[in-house]
């Protein structure tokens, strides 16, 4: 691969003067781009490609959807069906407290520093995921994580005793929240510096009040942005597994998780099936990617 | 204004409270190892941990020609892309997106049932082999980022006037991409490449699907088994990650920032 890089370009070299190179010169030129393109293929799309066409496939290479009607046994559904929610929650609440904050930051009339330093950090903690974020959240929420005993010693209240477990739903919505809410600071808030300030200014002389100025032209504008990025973070949630296995063991059986075990010991006892349950996750992460692609189209209108 | 600027800060301290209280308490919990008072042991236990700094190193090791497989494979290409083929770049831009769009964990799937012992292609047959099918994972969940760095980098300068220049003078290919074009498009490769280090460092998915002693696979062994060294090496990571995007920041601040290209 590494020589591969460097000496393709200069095999392209006699394309250099175009007049003289007529009609050679197309085939040439996609030398320059040759190796990106068969690493694409040999490490992105053959290899995800594998797996599609194994889903469809049964024992002996035949066709069937036997292994994608098998998705819908209880216990692969419910697993879908928590990793859908977990996603989709973390996804929206990381969006509008996110786009609070950004809002916040650009037009709140705060002090510059306030703004620097929410970018920075943001940068830092949409990057800080896996493991290490399941173990600071043990850490705090867990059964002797530090706000766990506070409230239990200052206030008297446990919150293990009122049904709040960092091991569920809930703990591991909160968790994901830690970089879902920076991701969505760091693609929101260029789109909300691209609010013109002159849109406020007409829309005050054709006097329209604050409220209707947000009601009929910031959140149109901003909408095909702010769904956009949405998806992006449920993709983001969808695709995770280092947190949630790093919090939980496979005690929540998510998606991810269950294909982790399959990989690692087959525990559904269909090869097949594995691959089914790799199909599934790739067409709704990738259903959501084609809305997330037609809604930016839809905003980069205004935002330019 | 008043009312605004109230909200706005209720916002900004709730958004603080939220993200401050977990790092205060992890560093809290991490100084907790020695029964009735604050103490660094944890800390001392990490790193004295043989299998830290082999795992560490290791994933160091596999960061480091992470990097080089992705500046060798997308230097040339976002170049040639500018210079010769724009037309293709929306494909190219889509290719780079599916990273993000494929989980990681579905893309080890793949390479584990197509690059087996009794593949054309025997990657896993041997320690040497997975590895290098390690950092080709990792360069593709890199690719994402490491690709809109270089691009945005290339935008700054001229590329066309560069290469004629350089080619009246007689510089090859290999030339111009090394003397002329990497040295100039060098602050935004280096914020790919931290970047890239960030990812790679502490991933969990690809390193222990394909077995390799990395620094994730440990960080995960050791929250399963430890009390107190999670939270110490959760800190650890964190002061990682943010070392990592500070760089990046303060070469930011060197980019040059007029596009002095009219495409």
């Amino acid at each position: 691969m590494t020589d591969a890089t460097f000496s393709d370009p200069a095999a392209a070299r006699q394309s250099v003067p175009p007049a003289r190179a007529g009609g050679l010169r197309l085939p040439l030129q996609w030398l320059g781009v040759a190796p990106f393109f068969i690493f694409a293929l040999m490490f992105l799309i053959f290899p995800t490609f594998y797996l599609v066409v194994g889903a469809f496939q049964n024992d002996q290479g035949e066709f069937t959807l036997a292994n994608i009607a098998s998705l819908l046994q209880p216990s692969i559904l419910a697993a879908y069906w928590i990793s859908i929610r977990v996603s989709l929650a973390s996804a929206v609440l990381g969006a509008l407290a996110g786009l609070a904050i950004s809002i916040a930051i650009v037009r709140g009339g705060l002090p510059r520093w306030v703004r620097s330093a929410t970018m920075t950090f943001s940068g830092v903690a949409s990057n800080f995921a896996g493991v290490p974020l399941a173990f600071a959240f043990l850490a705090t929420l867990g059964r002797l994580g530090l706000v766990t005993v506070l409230l239990r010693t200052w206030f008297d209240i446990n919150i293990y005793g009122l049904g709040f477990n960092i091991l569920s739903f809930a703990g591991l919505t909160l968790t994901y929240l830690f970089f879902q809410i920076p991701l969505m600071v760091v693609i929101i808030t260029p789109a909300i510096d691209g609010l013109k300030k002159e849109w406020g200014e007409a829309a005050a002389t054709l006097g329209a009040t604050q409220v209707q100025f947000w009601r009929m032209v910031v959140i149109p504008v901003l909408w095909p942005s702010f769904l956009g990025t949405v998806i992006l973070l449920f993709a983001n949630a969808f695709g995770a597994i280092a947190t949630a296995y790093a919090l939980t063991g496979s005690s929540l059986n998510i998606v991810p998780i269950l294909l982790y075990a399959q990989i690692r010991g087959d525990v559904l006892h269909n090869p097949h099936l594995g691959y089914a349950l790799a199909f599934g996750m790739i067409f709704i992460t990738g259903l959501a990617n084609v809305f997330y692609i037609w809604f930016r189209t839809r905003s980069e209108r205004w935002l330019k | 204004m008043k009312p605004s600027r109230f909200w706005a800060w209720l916002t900004f301290a709730l958004g603080a409270a939220y993200f401050f209280i977990p790092l205060i308490a992890t560093f809290e919990f991490s100084l907790r190892m020695r029964r009735g008072e604050y103490s660094f042991d944890a800390y001392r236990v990490v790193f004295g941990d043989v299998r830290f700094q082999e795992t560490f190193a290791y994933s160091t090791i596999i960061a480091c020609f992470t990097i080089v497989i992705g500046v060798l494979l997308v230097v040339p290409t976002a170049y040639w892309i500018r210079l010769r083929m724009p037309q293709i770049r929306p494909v190219v831009e889509f290719i780079t997106l599916l990273p993000l769009i494929i989980p990681a964990i579905v893309i080890v799937f793949g390479y584990i049932r197509m690059y087996g012992s009794n593949s054309p292609l025997p990657f896993l047959a041997t320690t040497r082999g997975t590895d290098v099918l390690l950092m080709i994972g990792y360069a593709t969940l890199a690719l994402p980022y490491m690709y809109r760095a270089v691009d945005t980098g290339l935008r700054t300068i001229d590329v066309r006037t560069l290469t004629e220049a350089a080619q009246v003078h007689g510089a090859g290919w290999t030339t111009i991409i090394v003397r002329i074009i990497l040295p100039n498009v060098l602050i935004a490769v280096l914020s790919g490449a931290f970047l890239t280090f960030a990812i790679v460092i502490g991933e969990f998915t690809m390193a222990s699907l394909l077995n390799r002693p990395a620094f994730g696979p440990y960080l995960q062994n050791i929250g399963a088994n430890r009390a107190y060294e999670p939270a110490a090496l959760a800190v650890i990571s964190f002061a990682i990650t943010w070392g990592c995007m500070s760089v990046i920041q303060v070469l930011a601040r060197f980019a040059p920032k007029s596009a002095n290209n009219p495409n």
